[in-house]
């Protein structure tokens, strides 16, 4: 029994310790295996784990430039930036935007305008993005939401730098005005290989001189190396290239000027163009009505944007260089100096005037301006006094692509090259233009008639022109025939350099074109268009009384009301079709240093609404005279709170 | 009586049962542990602080089951595993759902898990059936051993709690395989087990299933069940050979790693003290698993013998399928880096148990026979 149980023992203890055996290779053989794959992670692959433990580790963060500032000659802002806060939302982290915007209330002033231009952004962005909600917050509201921030999960608020054009809508035209980028900016940015150095950015300029010098203005994206935990927070710095701030553009424009000259206006439509003739520098670029560009800069809301876009004023039309208009009166001078450059006509040279002009055997007369005519009318009265007749005459003896070539010269029906968007070419009429015109018509709607000959003499018919056109043309003779290219910025500057480049010395031999025309013709014009404003029967000479200097200046008045032998009585005539009102002028006389074109769309006689506007622009710019007080100028220089 | 004899008493009072191979590891792991813990916490103080008090309060637990002599533990055995199995059963009845596990039972004062009891419960059992077994074993005696395994680690599959219902599965089996579960019953239950795998699978939960996946193929899901493993690899990988240094884990310090002081510990280890701070490890692993079974061998009983052994294999598991885990050639279950994971519980249970394999070891010469 007793030994039994001693053999029992001993076959199950050497049972155990076999089994003890078996675990212990067991337990060698799991052992080996961790010790390959750690061999396998920590010698083998380790440059690839190492690899990714590091891009894990590192983020590439833009550092986005500080866009350029605009000022004007005098080196007064016009666009700026500011450093704000503005209340960010993430949509998907939020259940019911609605709800949360209306919990905001009493914490952070939401307008509807706000929820407006949020809807508006989350329709095409995507839903983890954060989008703007409110911008410059107040110090009391960021320190109220601050406090209340756990209730608003997603709603963080942010530092950012923001564009502010603090003279509103008085240069909106020529400054343009930055806008979200959306997906067709960025397919372009793409398409011109700058995605990385719009790496973080927002905005782009997407209107006027923020559009065309988008370039100089973005400055150049810089990027820092960040290690960040596994929440993308960001540790600690690790390598920093500096962005390089976008260049500063200093503009030809004189903001006082143009302030004035749009308040000039009144509440008519229309567009003005101030040139210097010595250099092609704008010294003002109005259209009217404007609007404000600080609307856009962050999105524009929707139910803005229909006001602005649907408005029958057409405010976001530029209407000094992307309409154009027939020319009316201001045509003369440009045709009678044709007349004299091709020997149709000299200065003495001079017709009766009946009060019409007659096509022998044809039964139709065109109507001189002054019943009963001005009499004997030589080239400079016809100038002074703006004889119809004369003009009727020499149009119907001159071919009208002789004209259209001298127009062309002058650069008429093409662009003046200025360097901001959407400038039209406008309409010199040529047989060629018209067949090209009704090519689709029969033969004798495509043919040239001489009637349409004799209405573009006074400027009326097919002739489109813009104001850029007027201006740059009336600035080209005011200059002896010396045409320079029309541009808006004078120098750009760079930003931390302070280095200075000229834009318009950068390719001078393009800005600067000497046309061939004689001096002594151009005497002869520019003596009469001094005649308008002196001489008595002058049409400008009641707008220019007692100026203090001397001018030349033409009147215009485009008939848009076929009046069929009625009198044109404006009373009468509904006022959308009323007559628009041009001007064009120089001054001094004897050295010219401002150019002006005017257009008042339906503001009748070009004497009475243009020719006082281009007064006031030239009685500022040659003697600092500011118009009467109606309106206070002050207070421009604050930013008004658009968004 | 000299103060130098005095002390001497004093530290033989301490050290007379306990093992000194074993201790010095053990201090020098849990030395180790305080070290990482300090790394993975972010260098929190009151973490790595904590951790000590775990390992003190382990100490103390562990001398007090070194002094039990193992008689006296096979009398605890049916009270403890009737006692953990009735827990589980009111676990499964009226437990406290947390993370969508039933795991835990509020018994007013305190919140407890029954199936940690069960860890030192089933070998227990298991040890003193087979020990009054003397005479030879034939099949019903492992049905129905099989079947004392079986019930808790079914109870503990259904909360469902994977990893502990794994380490329990296999600390039991380790007492039938040291026991002598013949080759025959062993292959043929194994081919059983493969088989029975498809119904497995249908049991599964699919989290459950989701790691298994997910081990196959980390990259399937790298945001969600495949980012542990995938940053755990990372982590180790690019800590190479000779680490990145102390406190100087990128993986680690900046918290890519998910339950990095916990669960994941081995990646923080890995990442900053390398493949030789992994080996060193495994070396101290090696040790103390040799030393234990070395124990379970010249243990004078059955039931001292199998419950050392598995005592000592169920360390092994844990560290075998943690470290499996990290690197990952193994699923994802919730089990600790033994001896080196925060976490008081695993701790405790931990030197419980190498206070047993003490008593073991200490008593053998107490006992004749």
């Amino acid at each position: 029994m007793v030994g039994t149980a001693i053999k029992n023992r001993e076959a199950e203890l050497s049972t155990f310790r076999n089994r003890v055996l078996v675990a212990g290779l067991i337990i060698l053989a799991a052992f080996v295996a961790l010790v390959s794959r750690m061999v396998y992670l920590q010698v083998i692959k380790r440059d690839y784990f190492h690899t990714l433990a590091e891009a894990n580790r590192i983020s590439v963060v833009p550092v986005v430039p500080n866009r350029g500032i605009i000022t004007d000659r005098n080196g007064v802002v016009l666009a700026a930036n500011y450093s704000a806060y503005t209340l960010r939302v993430t949509p998907s982290k939020v259940k019911n935007l609605d709800a949360a915007f209306d919990a905001l209330a009493g914490i952070v002033d939401i307008q509807p305008r706000d929820r407006r231009r949020f809807k508006r952004l989350l329709e095409d962005s995507k839903s983890f993005e954060s989008l703007p909600l409110r911008n410059r917050l107040s110090d009391e509201e960021i320190a109220r939401f601050a406090v209340n921030r756990f209730r608003f999960p997603g709603f963080e608020i942010s530092a950012g730098l923001f564009r502010n054009y603090p003279f509103g809508e008085v240069a909106s035209h020529a400054i343009g005005y930055i806008n979200r980028i959306n997906a067709t900016d960025l397919k372009r940015i793409e398409a011109n290989n700058l995605a990385t150095n719009y790496k973080g950015t927002d905005h782009i300029g997407t209107f006027g001189i923020e559009k065309s010098y988008e370039t100089e203005l973005h400055g150049t994206t810089g990027s820092e190396q960040v290690e960040i935990d596994s929440g993308g927070r960001a540790i600690r710095s690790l390598a920093k290239s500096a962005s390089i701030a976008g260049n500063n553009l200093t503009l030809t424009i004189d903001i006082k000027l143009q302030q004035i000259a749009s308040e000039a206006f009144g509440d008519f439509r229309g567009g003005l163009v101030a040139i210097d003739p010595n250099n092609g520098e704008v010294l003002a670029l109005i259209s009217r009505p404007g609007f404000d560009p600080n609307l856009f800069v962050d999105g524009i809301d929707p139910l803005n944007w229909d006001l602005l876009n649907n408005s029958p004023d057409k405010p976001l039309l530029n209407r000094a260089l992307q309409s154009a208009y027939p020319p009316g009166s201001t045509i003369k001078p440009f045709l009678a100096l044709a007349a004299l450059e091709s020997g149709k006509r000299t200065p003495a040279q001079s017709i009766r005037d009946p009060g019409f002009f007659a096509l022998p055997n044809v039964a139709r007369r065109w109507s001189d301006d002054r019943p009963g005519g001005h009499g004997v009318v030589d080239m400079h009265k016809s100038i002074v006094e703006s004889c119809d007749t004369y003009y009727y005459q020499l149009a119907s003896e001159t071919d009208i692509d002789k004209t259209a070539e001298f127009l062309t010269l002058l650069g008429f029906g093409s662009k003046t090259g200025i360097d901001i968007d959407g400038e039209k070419e406008g309409i010199v009429p040529s047989r060629a233009w018209k067949a090209k015109q009704f090519a689709r018509g029969s033969a004798d709607e495509r043919k040239w008639n001489l009637g349409e000959s004799i209405s573009t003499g006074i400027g009326q018919g097919q002739n489109n022109f813009t104001p850029m056109q007027l201006a740059h043309a009336i600035a080209t003779i005011a200059n002896d025939g010396v045409a320079f290219r029309p541009h808006l910025v004078r120098d750009v500057v760079g930003a931390g350099t302070g280095e200075t480049r000229k834009v318009a010395q950068a390719s001078s031999a393009s800005y600067a074109t000497r046309l061939a025309l004689k001096a002594e013709n151009i005497a002869v014009i520019k003596q009469a268009l001094v005649g308008v404003t002196t001489e008595p029967g002058g049409t400008g000479v009641r707008a220019f009384s007692k100026a203090g200097y001397v001018s030349g200046g033409k009147t215009g008045t485009t008939q848009l009301y076929n009046l069929k032998g009625e009198k044109y009585l404006e009373s009468k005539v509904a006022k959308n079709l009323r007559d628009h009102s041009w001007y064009i002028a120089f001054a001094p006389a004897d050295k010219p240093v401002i150019a002006v074109a005017v257009l008042a769309e339906n503001a009748g006689f070009g004497a009475t609404t243009s020719a006082p506007i281009a007064r006031t622009v030239m009685d500022y710019y040659l003697l600092g005279k500011t118009p009467e007080p109606k309106k206070t100028l002050a207070a421009v220089n604050e930013p008004k709170n658009a968004d | 009586m000299s103060p130098r004899t005095l002390i001497d008493r004093v530290f033989d009072a301490f050290t007379r049962r306990l093992d000194g191979p074993l201790m010095v590891t053990l201090v020098v792991l849990a030395a180790l542990s305080l070290a990482v813990v300090y790394s993975a916490s972010g260098q929190s103080v009151d973490r790595t602080l904590g951790q000590a008090r775990n390992f003190a309060v382990g100490l103390l637990v562990l001398w007090v089951a070194a002094s039990i002599p193992p008689q006296q533990l096979m009398r605890l055995a049916i009270p403890v595993y009737i006692a953990g199995l009735a827990l589980l059963i009111s676990v499964a009845l009226f437990g406290e759902i947390r993370n969508g596990a039933r795991r835990w039972l509020n018994l007013g004062f305190i919140t407890i898990q029954p199936s940690e009891i069960l860890k030192i419960g089933v070998p227990l059992l298991l040890a003193w059936y087979f020990h009054r077994k003397e005479e030879g074993l034939n099949l019903r005696d492992y049905a129905l051993a099989g079947l004392i395994l079986a019930l808790p680690t079914a109870l503990i599959v259904r909360q469902p709690d994977l990893g502990t219902a794994v380490l329990i599965f296999s600390c039991g089996f380790f007492v039938i395989f040291l026991a002598g579960l013949s080759w025959k019953l062993l292959i043929s239950g194994g081919i059983a087990l493969l088989a029975a795998l498809p119904f497995a699978w249908s049991m599964l939960h699919d989290y459950q299933r989701t790691r298994i996946l997910t081990l196959i193929d980390p990259t399937t899901d790298p945001l969600g069940a495949g980012y542990h493993i995938i940053q755990s690899t990372i982590a180790i990988g690019s800590g190479g050979i000779f680490g990145k240094g102390w406190l100087n884990g990128s993986q680690s310090q900046l918290d890519f790693i998910p339950e990095r002081s916990t669960d994941f510990i081995l990646a923080v280890f890995g990442e900053e003290f390398g493949l030789v701070g992994l080996l060193l490890l495994l070396t101290l692993y090696m040790i103390i698993i040799g030393r234990g079974l070395m124990i379970a061998m010249n243990a004078p009983t059955t039931f001292s013998r199998l419950l050392g052994g598995a005592i000592t294999m169920t360390f092994f598991t844990y560290a075998f399928v943690n470290i499996g885990m990290v690197t990952g050639i193994l699923p994802v279950v919730g089990v600790p880096l033994p001896l080196v994971s925060y976490g008081g519980t695993a701790i405790l249970s931990m030197f419980m148990g190498f206070g047993i394999l003490m008593s073991i070891s200490m008593h053998k010469r107490l006992v004749s026979t």
